[in-house]
């Protein structure tokens, strides 16, 4: 909690803005997303190149996957217009 | 004599483009719910809500098509490059849409809150519909109705 606060004043004393940290959120909030995807994806070539028959389901799953993995970069984006509109 | 084989036919494949049979089951979803969130929007925020909600939505709709399309190409060709295309293409798409929002963004019938919330909500909202209703008859193609044709 302390160095919360440390954080936000040496942001206040640097002059970050609102904007600033709605920009710094939105990139931290897009690492989440690239790392799922990553995984997510490794694991579906792997379950191709083992099971070459299932490779549609697995690509179906896949590209559900990838998409909802999207919608986390997605609400970091939106978080980060609104709060600086 | 050896026989040549093609090692390329290991590491793709060839069979359907599942990605844009979902897509196309999305987007149509995606058409027939946008009339509906177009008049909510109209209703909150008037004329700006409707055209805010109607951009997000071609956003949103516009995304999959482009995913699916990357993801299908890029499977057929190579799976090697199907991991290269999933990672770079959600970069590139991510991109995309924050350009086209923030190029929007200062214009006068651009509402922040219905745009955001279509974004948001038309996303997952359309991948729970076609998670429920159509993947399924895509992973199990037997139970789709006149496969036996095929």
């Amino acid at each position: 909690m302390s160095a919360l606060v440390l954080a936000q004043a040496a942001a206040e004393a640097a002059g970050v803005t609102n904007k600033g940290w709605a920009a710094l959120g939105y990139g931290v909030g897009a690492l989440g997303p690239g790392i799922g995807i990553g995984y997510l994806v490794g694991q579906s070539v792997q379950a191709m190149a083992r099971q070459p028959e299932a490779a549609g389901m697995v690509r179906t799953t896949m590209f559900l996957g990838i998409a909802f993995v999207e919608a986390l970069a997605l609400i970091g984006f939106v978080v980060f217009f609104l709060a600086g509109s | 004599m050896t026989v040549a084989t093609d090692p390329s036919i290991f590491v793709r494949d060839t069979g359907p483009a599942v990605e844009r049979e979902v897509a196309r089951g999305i987007l149509r979803h995606g058409l027939t719910a946008l009339p509906v969130a177009m008049v909510l929007g109209f209703m909150g925020w008037g004329l700006d809500g409707v055209l805010s909600v109607a951009f997000a939505g071609a956003l949103v709709l516009a995304n999959f098509w482009v995913a699916a399309t990357l993801l299908a190409w890029a499977a057929r060709t190579s799976i090697s490059l199907l991991m290269g295309v999933s990672l770079f293409g959600f970069l590139l798409r991510l991109g995309a849409i924050v350009g086209a929002v923030m190029a929007v963004r200062n214009m006068s019938w651009v509402a922040p809150v219905p745009l955001g919330a279509t974004l948001i909500l038309a996303h997952l909202g359309l991948l729970f519909w076609e998670a429920r209703y159509v993947s399924a008859s895509l992973a199990f193609p037997g139970l789709k109705p006149g496969s036996e044709e095929k």
